[in-house]
């Protein structure tokens, strides 16, 4: 057994819970109307949070020196305009190769950049991006979104306030209505019965639709290195949202009986493109079976199609802040470490050769 | 057959298609476009810009249709607008003729200039229509002008809609804020569509048509019509 499973799934959930970032928030200088400039705000930012729910804290350090205007709240980390719809605890694995304690970020009150960031209208925004990444991710596991958009009122408050709180408790007793369940653990008995989507719909025993399946929202962040580095300090730092590939892809599992699906697996998966020696035969996507492919009449770039494979190093996989063992079961990692609406983000870095760098 | 044509002949349709089977709808959908329509700009295929190294296979991206004109009259103002779209470069040429006759009122209130992306979604295995406006100057369009170019039971449905079937946001590949209209029940009408039928699965008649009926219904939602000779290939 692996060392995951030591931790028992309730520890797990309540570490990741209480996981939380310290940051150090600086008002950007154009912002300061005042002598001395106010010193910079110390906050706790729960890691499953966003930072755009920070405001309540950080309004009264700054109000008093901020010129005349309406508030609009933005962030950025050595210049790179934060995407406030990503999890802190997400931005900070990412952005932050060599962690940061405190983490320093300056803050924004005005001059918001509407033409690279989505517009954020304090917690309602930030709420409804939570329920349509929930829905989307409810539309993955179960192929429709009817239990999120069934929710009742009071419940659908509830869920969210838990996450505003960060009341463990109170989101477990929610989000267990919905009924959203990704995978067994891998390492627990009778691992077959999974109830999926496309088990209830096959109908009457048809062989080739019985396939033990179950799809899991995954969201990763990869970014990619062309060299080594003695410590990732010295790695160049990420300032460019092109510099990062998001992948919002879900992961396919086929489970065979007896074959073991680990974290490795999962992200060669989604990254065949580095990881050619694996290719997981399947019905869809992330596929490298080109037997449908209509290759007459495209406009697509012809040098592509003679791209050299190659394998790529993994040098980084931070999920929840933690530097997971590649080999631990996947459905461990799934049901310890996803976020509250559902989606298992990963921060990935690559070494590559030049070539297959990422911009 | 392969593996994979076998599988889809058995299982009842369930109005999506995997991503390389969006490639191939999408080349067919640009093809027949480009057929039947030539008076407007093609769909070009982009394959995914920054991903390029990090896709599947070769086959990852988008369509991209850019450069549409919209415009409305300054006549028509109670009763139905007169709506055309038009690409951009012929309206440049038009604009010219109006300068060379010294005209002192303008023929169009405004030109707003409309980009439409097709981009696949894997969580929701079907395609989705991302947008962006803007004026001629570059100035992007705020929602509500957006909403007076849709057709009028267009933007009723999405004043009505508890589902917000516009949203805004940030395109898949571009890292930029876009306009989408919503997925959810792209599946459920798809379906329909093709009557559930799912003998249509053969020989890939789905996959070829796939975007034909899709866009015969979510091109309305701009009042963008498919010329009848491109629907009638896929009655059966």
């Amino acid at each position: 057994m692996s060392g995951a499973s030591t931790v028992s799934a309730s520890e797990a959930h309540k570490l990741v819970w209480e996981g939380a970032i310290p940051l150090l928030i600086h008002l950007h200088d154009s912002e300061v109307t005042t002598l001395p400039p106010p010193p910079p705000a110390l906050v706790l930012a729960p890691r499953l949070g966003y930072l755009p729910l920070l405001i309540s804290q950080l309004k009264p350090y700054f109000s008093s020196t901020l010129p005349p205007g309406v508030d609009t709240l933005w962030f950025e980390y050595k210049g790179l305009p934060l995407k406030w719809y990503i999890p802190t605890g997400v931005l900070f694995d990412l952005l932050c190769a060599e962690p940061e304690r405190p983490w320093n970020l300056t803050v924004h009150f005005r001059g918001y950049p509407s033409n690279l960031l989505l517009p954020c209208e304090g917690e309602d925004s930030v709420k409804w991006s939570f329920i349509n990444s929930l829905k989307e991710a409810a539309y993955v596991i179960n192929g429709n979104c009817k239990n999120v958009m069934n929710m009742s009122q009071p419940d659908q408050v509830e869920l969210w306030r838990s996450v505003l709180n960060g009341n463990l408790e109170s989101y477990q007793r929610v989000s267990s209505k919905l009924k959203l369940v990704t995978l067994e653990d891998e390492y627990t008995e009778n691992i077959n019965a999974v109830p999926t989507a496309s088990q209830e719909n096959s109908g009457e025993g048809d062989a080739a639709a019985q396939v033990k399946s179950g799809r899991i929202p995954v969201r990763l962040y990869v970014w990619t290195l062309t060299e080594d580095f003695d410590d990732l300090e010295s790695a160049p730092q990420i300032d460019n949202w092109d510099k990062v590939s998001y992948i919002n892809r879900p992961v396919e599992i086929h489970k065979e009986d007896g074959k073991y699906f680990s974290l490795h697996d999962a992200i060669k998966t989604l990254l065949p493109e580095y990881f050619p020696a694996s290719s997981f035969g399947n019905l869809g996507d992330a596929s490298t079976n080109l037997s449908v492919a209509d290759e007459g009449e495209n406009t697509c770039d012809p040098d592509s199609s003679s791209l050299p494979l190659e394998n790529a190093e993994i040098k980084l996989v931070r999920i929840q802040g933690i530097e997971p063992c590649l080999e631990i079961p996947f459905s461990w990692v799934v049901n310890n470490l996803m976020n509250p609406e559902y989606f298992l983000h990963i921060c990935i870095c690559l070494k590559v050769s030049e070539a297959n760098a990422v911009q | 057959m392969n593996q994979k044509e076998s599988e889809r002949n058995l299982i009842p349709w369930d109005g999506a298609l995997s991503s390389s089977d969006f490639f191939c709808a999408a080349s067919a959908f640009s093809e027949k476009w480009k057929r039947f329509n030539p008076s407007v700009p093609p769909w070009l295929w982009v394959p995914s810009p920054k991903h390029h190294l990090l896709s599947s296979h070769k086959e990852e991206g988008y369509l991209s249709l850019e450069g549409m004109c919209f415009i409305k009259s300054s006549e028509d103002q109670k009763s139905c607008r007169s709506q055309t779209w038009k690409e951009e470069s012929s309206i440049s040429q038009e604009e010219e003729a109006v300068d060379n006759a010294a005209l002192v009122q303008s023929c169009f209130d405004e030109v707003n200039h409309y980009d439409f992306h097709i981009v696949y979604s894997p969580s929701y295995r079907v395609p989705v229509l991302y947008f962006r406006s803007y004026h001629s100057d570059g100035q992007p369009l705020p929602f509500d002008e957006i909403e007076k170019d849709l057709p009028n039971h267009s933007a009723k449905i999405h004043l009505e809609s508890k589902w917000t079937f516009i949203t805004q946001e940030e395109h898949p590949y571009l890292n930029r804020p876009w306009y989408k209209l919503h997925p959810c029940g792209t599946s459920e009408w798809m379906k329909l569509l093709f009557h559930g039928d799912a003998s249509l699965n053969k020989n890939g008649f789905v996959i070829e048509h796939y975007l034909v009926s899709w866009f015969s219904v979510i091109g309305q939602v701009f009042g963008l019509k498919i010329p009848l000779a491109m629907l009638e290939t896929v009655s059966c």
